[in-house]
């Protein structure tokens, strides 16, 4: 579904991302790990267009994708839930679920959409009771939640996640990861990029480990979180055996 | 439209009656000329509030806008008209009804006023878009600098070109009559149905300006300006709703320099020059940036006493010093939100008080 090859990608006279290849299948969910400043924010940014390439190219079913804007990007299929989840403040729960459907709109898709937005409720039941409240009065979970679920309303055919417990509290990571989860029984194919190197490899089917704008790593998750290295680097195992 | 929308343009217009008539009745009804002029200049206002509350975007340009609808139709409706084209041709153009001469000696040869302004409608919506496009290249604030540069450059043209009428710009500017009409101009005996057309005029912008901010293309506005990031990727097209809001401002503001060089007879230099737009930019941020009611009102207060003169020499000063205050002690303006939806909510129940 989404294959990058070679892509260099930076900003001003900064490179941060290094020739960096990797695929994504349909069905799969597929996760990028890697520490600070190991340029995934950057390397999601430049699949969904908000920053540019400079080598490299990036196809997205099977259409060459690299040098098309953000927006067109997305009217493709593919949608970003960006870090720090920028839901839009000043509107309600509701209008920042419409303004996702945003492109379908134009298509006439009026009822799908109602219909969509129950959906959402459904899979999101606090976000119903909070409707009519304003987006950036809801708690750090819930506009993370509001976040998935407004890139939800643009029916993507991938749907990259970038970050998603960032700051939150680990009871509520843990229920934002079982809704990620849940999302691929719906039949959603999900790119996601985490810190959280365990909890996203425990739902990734594959992983990719980044490092300083290189893919290190590449495997299914449980090669990768046997792997002696991850374990050291990213899952604390080594750390705990010097303690005891 | 929503149902507190026609009570908040009712008692607007109401507001717009009740002034013409205490003002006639004092026998003051030359106050009714700034109010004119206020209203031409509201049109301005209300337009840089869209683009700067709702697309996020700041223009120091607004003055040159307005200048440039002025000036255009300032030329082509007197005689200088005759210093760029040549007598042979402007015969030739006023056979065919382009042009027409209104004074028996063929001295003042004037485009005709159904052509003049769409005329001034078509040049500005072009110049819109070439200063609009680094708003599609470019994030940030590029549009602020590309139209303070526009205003410099526009202010220097009227300011040094011959036709323009170098510093002292250009006067008997003919009332712009419409057959069948009464003639947009400073003649005192039109003067009620000027006042009336003048905010006829705004309250068209208004109804228009308030269909844009409800609808879809409001929607991606306001979302623009909560996360300009978030928002391409929900797919919003980002440059081009901020290029169509600056159109639809400068257009706002070409208009209003139209009809105030008619209704004024004339236009000078200082209308392009930068601290009219600095001006603008003020009243825009006194009365609350996202806020078009607000904006509104002080735009006609504002420009009301800087008209009747009470600012005295230091016009530009007080509104340079406004523009630092607000800043500092009220970033969002003076007027608070819910002030107007408390006046709408009160009016809304008086028919209900009389059911009782």
């Amino acid at each position: 579904m989404l294959r990058i090859r070679n892509v260099v990608a930076g900003y001003g006279n900064l490179t941060v991302i290094r020739r960096a290849s990797l695929h994504v299948k349909t069905g799969e969910i597929v996760t990028i790990i890697g520490g600070n400043g190991a340029g995934k924010t950057t390397l999601l940014g430049t699949i969904a267009g908000i920053n540019q390439s400079r080598e490299g190219e990036i196809f997205f079913d099977n259409h060459d994708i690299t040098k098309l804007s953000s927006d067109k990007i997305t009217s493709r299929g593919l949608s970003l839930v960006p870090e720090g989840r920028q839901v839009f403040s000043s509107m309600t729960v509701l209008e920042n679920l419409e303004m996702g459907a945003f492109i379908r709109y134009r298509k006439g898709e009026k009822d799908e959409i109602i219909s969509d937005i129950e959906k959402m409720y459904r899979l999101f039941p606090i976000l119903e009771s909070r409707k009519h409240q304003q987006a950036g009065t809801l708690s750090g979970g819930e506009q993370q939640m509001l976040a998935i679920a407004r890139a939800l309303m643009g029916r993507p055919k991938l749907l990259m996640l970038d970050e998603p417990s960032l700051g939150l509290a680990p009871i509520i990571v843990q229920q934002i990861f079982s809704i990620i989860k849940e999302l691929r029984s719906f039949g959603n194919t999900i790119l996601l990029v985490e810190q959280n190197a365990k909890a996203a490899l425990n739902i990734a089917d594959r992983g990719y480990v980044m490092e300083t704008g290189h893919i290190l790593l590449e495997g299914t998750s449980k090669e990768l979180l046997e792997n002696k290295d991850v374990q050291r680097a990213y899952l604390g195992k080594e750390y705990r055996r010097i303690n005891e | 439209m929503k149902k507190t929308r026609y009570i908040s343009l009712a008692l607007f217009a109401a507001g717009i009656v009740a002034c013409q008539l205490i003002f006639t009745a004092l026998g003051t009804d030359y106050l009714l000329i700034q109010l004119t002029m206020s209203a031409y200049y509201a049109l301005v206002v209300i337009g840089l509030s869209l683009l700067m509350g709702y697309a996020g975007q700041i223009s120091l340009g607004h003055a040159a806008f307005f200048a440039l609808g002025g000036y255009l139709t300032a030329v082509f409706s007197t005689n200088q008209l005759q210093e760029v084209v040549s007598h042979e041709m402007l015969t030739r153009l006023s056979r065919i009804g382009i042009v027409y001469s209104s004074d028996a000696h063929d001295a003042l040869y004037r485009l005709h006023p159904a052509l003049s302004l769409p005329t001034v409608i078509i040049v500005t919506i072009i110049i819109a878009i070439i200063i609009g496009i680094p708003i599609l290249r470019l994030k940030g604030h590029y549009l602020s600098m590309a139209t303070l540069g526009f205003g410099i450059i526009l202010y220097r043209i009227f300011l040094g070109t011959k036709v323009f009428g170098e510093a002292d710009g250009i006067s008997n500017v003919a009332p712009f009559d419409i057959p069948g009409f009464f003639p947009i101009g400073g003649e005192s005996s039109f003067r009620v149905p000027n006042y009336y057309f003048a905010w006829f005029l705004v309250i068209i912008a208004l109804v228009l300006l308030l269909n844009i901010i409800d609808s879809r293309v409001g929607r991606a506005l306001r979302a623009i300006h909560d996360s300009e990031e978030a928002a391409s990727a929900m797919g919003v097209d980002t440059g081009r709703y901020k290029l169509i809001v600056f159109i639809i401002s400068a257009l706002l503001a070409a208009i209003g320099g139209f009809f105030m060089t008619h209704y004024n007879a004339g236009i000078g230099p200082s209308e392009a020059g930068i601290m009219k737009s600095v001006r603008y930019v003020s009243i825009v941020a006194v009365g609350g940036m996202a806020n078009l009611w607000g904006c509104l009102i002080m735009g006609v207060v504002l420009n009301y006493l800087s008209l009747r003169g009470y600012f005295g020499s230091y016009d530009d000063a007080v509104f340079g010093a406004l523009l630092i205050a607000i800043m500092v002690f009220a970033p969002n303006g003076i007027f608070k939100k819910e002030i107007f939806d408390k006046i709408r909510h009160f009016v809304s129940r008086i028919p209900c008080r009389f059911s009782k």
